[in-house]
């Protein structure tokens, strides 16, 4: 194998054609819940099917969203349309924390805000700290490219949790000068442009 | 394979997770297929929105300590019979017992263990 591939140029070449490949899939964003037999998973001809909840169900009556499960979790938690449980066990430490961090001051992106409190009313300290995340400001090398590729951030967004089509969600504090929702692609850096 | 070539795969490939349309699977639903139709089995469905709406991440992924890893628990029926993983719930008291046998094997044969749903977007790593 050749090192190129691993040199700063084609990464960000990279990082540009898997952008690509993301907001290609928000294009085709679905409308409505299929059903468990038609959902390419469930045994359309198993007992399973007839017994278990269908999605359209319980999610329709769910503050909506566009993508994922089509339902924004946060509002629907926050609204107390659903109240999760946050323990099993009755000695279970449940902590929540409140505070802001900016990442990414540098890039061509709006900064990305993450919130610790909307994360930590679902999630756990342990979650995050500090085998994905170090808790100190700035002590983290994060990279669209690894996000993408499922680690950091991409553990759980694009898998369980809001998907990385939702570039602005994560990427929400315009810089100065900046439009609030700059049409993309000015994110992809220069000379990321492949060649015609 | 030079850098341009390398893109342009990368495009095509692009083109190609834009073109197939997205699979119907509820976001997020999890297969597990590891040794379920090896021993005559349906493979199982774990759907994540289901249990969000009663259980917080936390409960499963620090109380019960299941690793945010599809595969990445390598539990069998004997663990879950004895009120371990989807045991600690599915045992006639958080929830109905393991002898549903039905509703949790209730996938599709033939499908490998994974994380379904349409939005994957695993990037470069996971084409
Ligand atoms: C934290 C507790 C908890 C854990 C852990 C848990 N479940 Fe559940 N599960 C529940 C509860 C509560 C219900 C709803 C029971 C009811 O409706 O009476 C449920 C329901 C289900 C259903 C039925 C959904 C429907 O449509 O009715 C399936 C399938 C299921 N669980 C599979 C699993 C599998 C597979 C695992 C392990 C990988 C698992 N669960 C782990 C609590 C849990
Ligand atoms: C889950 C949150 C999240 C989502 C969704 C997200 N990003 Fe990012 N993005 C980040 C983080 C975190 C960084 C790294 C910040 C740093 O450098 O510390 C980053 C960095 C970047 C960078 C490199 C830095 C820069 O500003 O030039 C680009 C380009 C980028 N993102 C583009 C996108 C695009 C385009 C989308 C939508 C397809 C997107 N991001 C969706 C969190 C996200
Ligand atoms: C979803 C992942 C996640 C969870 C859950 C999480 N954190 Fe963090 N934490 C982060 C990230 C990302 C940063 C920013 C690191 C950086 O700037 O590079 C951070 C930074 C911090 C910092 C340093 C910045 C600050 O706010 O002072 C502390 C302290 C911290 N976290 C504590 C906690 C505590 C306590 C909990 C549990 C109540 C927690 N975190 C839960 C992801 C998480
Ligand atoms: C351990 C899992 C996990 C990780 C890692 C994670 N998140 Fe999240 N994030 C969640 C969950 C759960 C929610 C709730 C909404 C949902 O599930 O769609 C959420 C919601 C958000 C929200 C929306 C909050 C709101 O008010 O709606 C933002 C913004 C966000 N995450 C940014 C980030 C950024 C940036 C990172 C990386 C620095 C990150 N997340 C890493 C699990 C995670
Ligand atoms: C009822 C238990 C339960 C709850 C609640 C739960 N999960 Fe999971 N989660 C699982 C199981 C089971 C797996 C699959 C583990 C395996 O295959 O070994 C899983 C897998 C995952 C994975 C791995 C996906 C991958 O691509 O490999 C992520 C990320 C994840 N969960 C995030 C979350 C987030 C975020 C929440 C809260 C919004 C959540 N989970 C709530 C049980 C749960
Ligand atoms: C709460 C959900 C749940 C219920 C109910 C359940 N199973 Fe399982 N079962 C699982 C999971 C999860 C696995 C691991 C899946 C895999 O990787 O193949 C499994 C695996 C198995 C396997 C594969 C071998 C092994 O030990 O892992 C067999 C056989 C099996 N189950 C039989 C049964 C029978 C028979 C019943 C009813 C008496 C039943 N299961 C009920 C969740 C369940």
């Amino acid at each position: 194998m050749r090192v190129s591939i691993f040199q700063g140029k084609t990464i960000r070449l990279g990082l540009a054609a898997a952008l690509v490949a993301v907001v290609s899939l928000s294009v085709l964003a679905q409308q409505g819940w299929d059903t468990l037999r038609k959902d390419g998973i469930h045994d359309p001809r198993g007992p399973g099917v007839k017994e278990l909840q269908e999605p359209a169900e319980a999610l329709s009556k769910l503050t909506k969203d566009n993508t994922g499960n089509q339902v924004r979790w946060v509002q629907a938690l926050e609204k107390g349309e659903i109240n999760p449980r946050a323990s099993i066990r009755p000695d279970t430490k449940i902590q929540v924390y409140d505070s802001d961090v900016l990442l990414n001051l540098k890039g061509g992106m709006p900064i990305v805000r993450f919130p610790h409190r909307q994360h930590t009313l679902w999630l756990d300290c342990t979650n995050c700290h500090d085998h994905l995340f170090k808790a100190e400001t700035g002590a983290n090398k994060l990279s669209m490219l690894s996000i993408l590729n499922g680690e950091q951030c991409g553990v759980c967004h694009g898998a369980v949790s809001f998907p990385l089509t939702e570039c602005f969600r994560c990427h929400s504090v315009s810089r100065p000068g900046q439009a609030p929702k700059p049409t993309l692609p000015i994110a992809i850096p220069h000379g990321a442009v492949p060649p015609r | 394979m030079g850098a341009g070539k390398l893109v342009l795969t990368l495009l095509f490939l692009a083109a190609l997770v834009g073109a197939v349309p997205p699979a119907a699977a509820e976001y997020a639903d999890v297969l597990l297929n590891r040794r379920s139709e090896k021993e005559g089995m349906r493979p199982v469905v774990f759907p994540h929105w289901f249990h969000r709406i009663r259980f917080r991440c936390k409960v499963c992924h620090a109380e019960l300590g299941f690793k945010m890893r599809v595969g990445g628990n390598d539990f069998k029926m004997s663990d879950i019979a004895e009120g371990r993983f989807c045991g600690a719930c599915h045992n006639g008291d958080i929830a109905w017992a393991p002898d549903k046998c039905d509703l949790c094997h209730s996938g599709k044969r033939g499908l490998p263990t994974g994380i379904y749903g349409g939005h994957e977007t695993g990037g470069p790593g996971r084409w």
